[in-house]
């Protein structure tokens, strides 16, 4: 189901909707498929558990990664490097995880002459246990903003619904009748419901296109 | 089943606010703590409250003075340089008898110091949240459930003693995700006949001050706080025992180090050290005789902080200096890891301790 993927994917979402640990998963998986593959942060908005944060892991893995200047620092200035445009259209395969809500698409939108000269596909991430996204209504309209602020227009659904380490099988279950219902109020595809692996196992048959992924974004306990 | 949300610490404890009864919200950015402010500013005005971005964090906690002086419950957030400026308005609040309830989501000092988390603010909310002879209720929940738990405690507790309160929280906590359930909201709040009401009433009205013109006079105001303060001692404080019963190495932590020394502690038992974790839910009033009891069977205690040491030698002083307590702990921004407290415990639990 990913390598049908264009070479600009860029993931977006209300923050906590698990952009991040969605997008270090897909990073690796298309890496898996032998292409070049650059990880850029565009979260300027949150101080902690961001894409910067794994820099060692997408080293090891091959992956370029690209962070705001002084992520992990006390420097408390949002900031991009010029790397994210010089690597659009160089054949690689530039997966950008966006800030949380529209306004940390902002940032993405300021890429978005350059990601439109070439197609692209832009993910929208939706967690229906997250407050302001509970209901596949309030989701319908926080997409319209994100599709706004980042002048780009989603081209799939990833339902990533959890409820952290309190997450079970009726919850994701449950959760897929609700993106089924955005992707028809939405007019956009549902692409496939990532669970963690474990869970993943669990589920049996769904009928669904289920990604088993893996938790990175971790708390120091 | 009541729902489940997943939610950011900082969005938690501001929504929970609004369930116990907070229309007036007033607060200032600041890295890790904006998210609150930010949830605030979009919910308030939907349930009829107000939210103000005050000029700075003095102008918020006097604006804080005023709507409970007018008896709202009122609450006002910020981390720590914010907090600091906030200490004037603390002990004026503290100075008039007044309730309200300050959050800190505590990030590395002194100064500027960093955006990350950090404990190093306990001695100013235990021992000096502002000049003068008083003290402040302090809660330290360790989760985001907790967080939420915690505020409808204190709001209750503010408004019971007329004084205010603080939540001492840490970066981690104010930005992870958890798993909430929000308790119902609460309805119809404790009457306030001492509020100021604009005389809508009859005289003579109420009166909100903390200025007192004769030295005698302030002494007995002070002297019966203290007598209160005693009493809150007695009956108010709250803490956590993890596996204490039989352990030899009792480690104390508060907040998210708690949560940390809790994976150490499993992992020492796993590998046949008796360690048990205290942990204490308020640190003022601190829960000193909790504490003995569950220390009881300790040969040292080590205490966890995000700090250089604070909250320790509360432990010293709450085990009348009678069994070896120790410290570890990282400061600036550093978080421990259980490995480090593991470590620690384990060479203490072969009877080295410094």
């Amino acid at each position: 189901m990913l390598t049908k993927f264009s070479k600009a994917l860029a993931v977006t979402g209300h923050y906590g909707s698990g952009k991040t640990n969605l997008s270090i998963n897909l990073a690796l998986a298309l890496k898996a498929e032998d292409r070049k593959v650059v990880l850029a942060d565009l979260d300027v908005v949150n101080p902690y558990f961001v894409t910067a944060d794994f820099k060692e892991l997408a080293a090891s893995a091959g992956i370029d990664l690209i962070a705001p200047a002084f992520a992990g620092t006390s420097l408390d200035s949002p900031s991009l490097t010029g790397e994210l445009g010089g690597q659009l259209g160089s054949g690689a395969t530039v997966m950008i995880d966006a800030g949380g809500d529209a306004e940390g698409c902002y940032a993405l939108g300021s890429y978005a002459p350059r990601i439109r000269e070439a197609p692209y596909d832009m993910l929208f991430v939706v967690n229906f246990f997250r407050y302001l996204t509970g209901t596949p209504e309030q989701a319908a309209e926080y997409m319209k903003e994100i599709e706004t602020a980042s002048r780009l227009k989603v081209s799939g659904i990833v339902n990533n619904s959890n409820l952290s380490y309190q997450t079970g099988v009726e919850d994701v279950l449950q959760s897929i009748q609700k993106a089924e219902q955005l992707a028809r109020l939405t007019g956009r595809p549902l692409l496939f419901t990532s669970v963690e692996r474990g869970l993943a196992g669990k589920l049996g048959e769904t009928g669904q296109a289920i990604l088993p992924i893996d938790v990175y974004v971790k708390t120091p306990w | 089943m009541a729902q489940r949300l997943l939610m950011k610490g900082n969005e938690a404890v501001a929504e929970a606010a609004i369930r116990a009864g907070c229309r007036h919200f007033y607060g200032y950015p600041i890295t890790p703590q904006t998210e609150v402010a930010a949830y605030m500013s979009k919910r308030m005005p939907k349930v009829g409250g107000l939210f103000l971005q005050a000029e700075s964090e003095i102008g918020a906690i006097n604006m804080v003075m005023g709507s409970a002086a007018a008896g709202k419950r009122t609450m006002t957030s910020s981390s720590s340089p914010g907090i600091s400026l906030k200490t004037e308005g603390i002990s004026f609040l503290a100075g008039s008898d007044l309730p309200a309830v300050i959050l800190n989501i505590q990030r590395a000092g002194p100064g500027l110091g960093g955006i990350q988390p950090s404990q190093a603010d306990y001695n100013q909310a235990v021992k000096a949240a502002g000049h003068g002879d008083f003290k402040m209720l302090v809660f330290t929940p360790a989760t985001v459930q907790e967080m939420c738990d915690c505020v409808f405690t204190v709001f209750d507790l503010t408004d019971k003693y007329r004084m205010p309160g603080m939540l001492l929280c840490d970066g981690l906590l104010g930005q992870m995700m958890e798993p909430v359930v929000f308790p119902e909201p609460v309805e119809g709040l404790p009457a306030k006949p001492w509020a100021v009401n604009g005389h809508r009433n009859a005289r003579p009205g109420n009166l909100v001050n903390s200025l007192y013109l004769h030295p005698e006079a302030l002494e007995a105001r002070v002297r019966e706080r203290f007598e209160m303060y005693k009493t809150i001692e007695e009956t108010e404080t709250q803490a956590e025992c993890f596996m204490t019963e039989d352990a030899e190495i009792v480690v104390v932590a508060y907040g998210a180090c708690a949560r940390i020394a809790r994976s150490a502690v499993t992992a020492a038992r796993e590998a046949g050290i008796k360690a048990g974790l205290f942990r204490p839910i308020t640190v003022w009033p601190y829960p000193k005789r909790e504490l003995t009891g569950a220390a009881k069977t300790a040969k040292a205690v080590l205490t966890v902080e995000m700090s250089m040491g604070q909250m320790v030698e509360d432990v010293r002083a709450a085990l009348e200096y009678k069994k070896p307590v120790e410290f570890f702990g990282r400061t600036g921004g550093v978080v421990p890891t259980p490995a480090g407290v593991l470590g620690e415990i384990t060479r203490m639990a072969k009877g080295e301790w410094l």
